[in-house]
C-alpha cells in the first residue's frame, strides 16, 4: 500500500506533541489504531451494546455475530484448525496465565520441568515461575548467544524426560530476532514436550501459520497488531485445549449448574467466564484484513530498507551497542534495542521525548535479559508499516544530538 | 545561610530563564555534571530511592542540627533535578524541610513535564527527603 495513505489511515499520526509532528517509534508497546478498527469499535458501542451468546434479541444476536465473526477471521488469520481452537482473552499476558493454571492442573506433576528461553518478556516467565511454586515444578532456560540467537545447540541437552512444555517467543520484545521455532518444535516434539510460542511480536511482522510452526499453543495481543487494547488471543490444538480445565468460573463457560456440581461449556467458551469485551473483539477483524493487505512486496522492502538503514546508521553511531544482531539480516524485524556508552537510556528517552519522539526506554519486561546483556536498561525503537524511512533518519539525527547534550 | 524560600526563588529564577524544554535539560545535565562526586561506597540498597528508572541513591546526614543531602544516579538529567532538590533543601534545619510544602517543583512546570513512571521517581525523591526531615524533627 501506498505510505501516505496508509498514513491516512491512522489518525493519531496526525497529532503534535510539544509542537513537533509525533514520530511514533512505541509501536512494540502498543501499535497505533486505523480509522477501520476506530469504526468497528464505535459501531459496537454506539449500536450493539449487548450481552453475547445468551439473549434472544436482535441486538445481541448481531452483537454475539461480530464477536464470533472475528473469533473465524483470527482462525484463518494463523491458520487454525477451527474457530474453536481461538480462546479470546485480555491479552497476550492473559492468555498466559490461563494456559498456565489450566495446564497446572492437568498435564503437570510434581518434579516436571519447563524449559524458558532465556529473551522472554516477563508474561512468559512469571505465569510459569507462579507455577513451578504452586505445582513444585523446575523451571530451565534455554540461553541466547551474544549475537542474541537462542542456543539451539545445546537444545537437545536442556529436553529430558520431565520437560513436559518449552515457552518461546517468535520475536524478542527486545532483540527483534525471528526465532527458529519451526526447529524448536521438532525438537519438542521429538521429546514429547509441548511448545508455546509467544507471538506477541512475531503475529504484527512475520506471516504466521501456527500449523506450519508446528506450535502447540500460541498467544498475542490486539493491541499491537492495530486492534483495540483489552483484547488477546489463545490459540491451542483442539486435543489439548479439550483436556484442560476451566480457567475461571462463571459466565459463558457454564454447562449446567447444579448444587450438587457444575459441568463446564465446550472449548472455547469454557475458557471464556464472565461478560467479554464486547466493543473491542469485534475490531481485531478489521485490523487483520489491514495486516493482510499490508503483505505485499512494497511493504516488504519498505520494511527491510527501515532494518538496513537502522542497523547501519545506529552501529555507525560511536559507542552505540545494538542487542540482537542476528547472523542473517533477514531474521530482524525493524525493532531496535540499544546501549549507549555515557549516555544513559532514560536521559536519551527524555530528550527524544522533547524533540518529538517516542521511543522506550528500561527494561522492557524483560529483566532477565538485561542481566544477560549486563545492562541496567536500554532504549528501544520499534517501527511500524506506517513509519517512514524519513522518520528513521529523524530518529537517527536526533540520537546523535541527544548523545551530544549528555556527552558534552 | 539563606532560607528554602530564598533557595526556591533562585532555582524558579534560574530554570525560568529557559523557554524550551531543551534548554531546560540542558541546565539540568549541567547541575547534574556539577553535583558533588557521592562516594562510591555509600550506593547502597537501602539509600536507592524506589519507584525511579535510574537508580537513584540518597544518603543523608545531621550536622549541628542541619540536615545535609547527598545524591547521584546512574542518568544524568535525573541527577539535575535531584541537585535541584539538594540546593533547596540541604543545609536546613529538620523542622523547616518538614514544613515546606514542596510546590515549588510544580511551579517550575518539572512534574508534569515528566511522564508518569518518572514524575514517581521524582515524588519518591521528595518523600524520600520529607521522611529523612520528619525521622529527624
Amino acid at each position: 500500500m501506498d505510505i501516505a495513505l496508509l498514513r491516512k489511515e491512522f489518525p493519531q499520526l496526525q497529532e503534535t506533541v510539544y509542537g513537533r509532528p509525533l514520530v511514533y517509534l512505541d509501536n512494540a508497546a502498543t501499535s497505533l489504531r486505523p480509522r477501520s478498527v476506530i469504526a468497528k469499535w464505535d459501531e459496537m458501542s454506539s449500536r450493539y451494546s449487548a450481552n453475547l451468546h445468551r439473549a434472544v434479541h436482535y441486538t445481541a444476536n448481531v452483537a454475539t455475530e461480530e464477536f464470533e465473526s472475528a473469533r473465524a477471521a483470527v482462525a484463518a488469520f494463523i491458520g487454525a484448525s477451527d474457530p474453536s481452537e481461538v480462546v479470546f482473552t485480555s491479552g497476550t499476558t492473559q492468555s498466559i496465565n490461563l494456559l498456565a493454571f489450566c495446564l497446572g492442573e492437568s498435564l503437570v506433576e510434581e518434579g516436571d520441568e519447563i524449559l524458558i528461553a532465556e529473551c522472554e518478556h516477563h508474561s512468559d516467565i512469571v505465569p510459569w515461575q507462579l507455577l513451578a511454586e504452586r505445582k513444585n515444578l523446575k523451571i530451565k532456560v534455554l540461553p541466547v548467544d551474544e549475537r542474541g540467537e537462542l542456543r539451539i545447540d545445546i537444545l537437545p541437552s536442556l529436553l529430558s524426560p520431565r520437560t513436559r512444555l518449552c515457552c518461546v517467543a517468535q520475536v524478542s520484545n527486545v532483540l527483534g530476532i525471528v526465532n527458529p521455532v519451526k526447529e524448536i518444535a521438532r525438537f519438542c516434539h521429538d521429546n514429547g514436550t509441548l511448545l508455546l510460542v509467544d507471538g506477541a511480536q512475531g503475529v504484527v511482522h512475520c506471516k504466521t501459520d501456527v500449523k506450519a510452526l508446528d506450535c502447540d499453543f500460541y498467544a498475542f495481543s490486539g493491541h499491537k497488531i492495530y486492534a483495540a487494547p483489552g483484547t488477546g488471543v489463545l490459540w491451542g490444538r483442539k486435543a489439548l485445549l479439550d483436556k484442560l480445565p476451566p480457567y475461571m468460573g462463571g459466565g459463558e463457560m457454564i454447562g449446567t449448574v447444579k448444587w450438587a456440581g457444575s459441568t463446564y461449556a465446550e472449548v472455547p467458551y469454557r475458557f471464556e467466564a464472565g461478560t467479554q469485551n464486547i466493543a473491542a473483539v469485534p475490531t481485531l477483524k478489521p485490523a487483520l484484513q489491514l495486516v493482510q493487505s499490508l503483505d505485499t512486496k512494497e511493504d516488504n522492502e519498505r520494511s527491510r530498507e527501515v532494518v538496513d538503514f537502522l542497523f547501519d546508521g545506529l552501529q555507525a553511531v560511536d559507542g552505540l551497542h545494538i542487542f540482537g544482531n542476528p547472523r542473517r539480516r533477514g531474521d530482524k524485524i525493524p525493532l531496535f534495542s540499544f546501549a549507549v556508552d555515557g549516555a544513559h537510556h532514560e536521559d536519551l528517552a527524555l530528550i527524544l521525548d522533547k524533540m518529538g519522539i517516542a521511543v522506550r526506554s528500561g527494561q522492557m519486561c524483560a529483566e532477565p535479559l538485561m542481566d544477560r546483556c549486563g545492562v541496567t536498561g536500554m532504549l528501544r525503537a520499534s517501527f511500524a508499516p506506517y513509519n517512514t524511512i524519513d522518520e528513521a533518519r529523524y530518529l537517527l539525527e536526533s540520537l546523535r544530538k541527544a548523545i551530544n547534550m549528555l556527552r558534552g | 545561610m539563606n532560607s528554602i524560600e530564598d533557595a526556591k526563588r533562585q532555582v524558579e529564577e534560574d530554570f525560568g530563564m529557559y523557554e524550551q524544554w531543551l534548554d531546560k535539560y540542558e541546565y539540568l545535565i549541567d547541575l547534574g555534571k556539577d553535583l558533588e562526586p557521592f562516594p562510591e561506597e555509600l550506593k547502597t540498597e537501602d539509600r536507592l530511592i524506589k519507584g525511579c528508572q535510574s537508580r537513584v541513591w540518597l544518603d543523608s546526614r545531621i550536622e549541628d542540627g542541619r540536615l545535609f543531602f547527598r545524591a547521584d544516579s546512574d542518568a544524568i538529567i535525573t541527577k539535575g533535578i535531584i541537585s535541584l532538590l539538594i540546593s533547596v533543601y540541604s543545609g536546613h534545619t529538620p523542622a523547616e524541610i518538614a514544613a515546606d510544602d514542596f510546590g515549588f517543583i510544580e511551579r517550575i512546570g518539572l512534574r508534569e513535564n515528566l511522564s508518569p513512571t518518572r514524575a514517581n521517581g521524582l515524588l519518591s525523591m521528595i518523600q524520600t527527603i520529607r521522611r529523612e526531615a520528619e525521622a529527624n524533627v
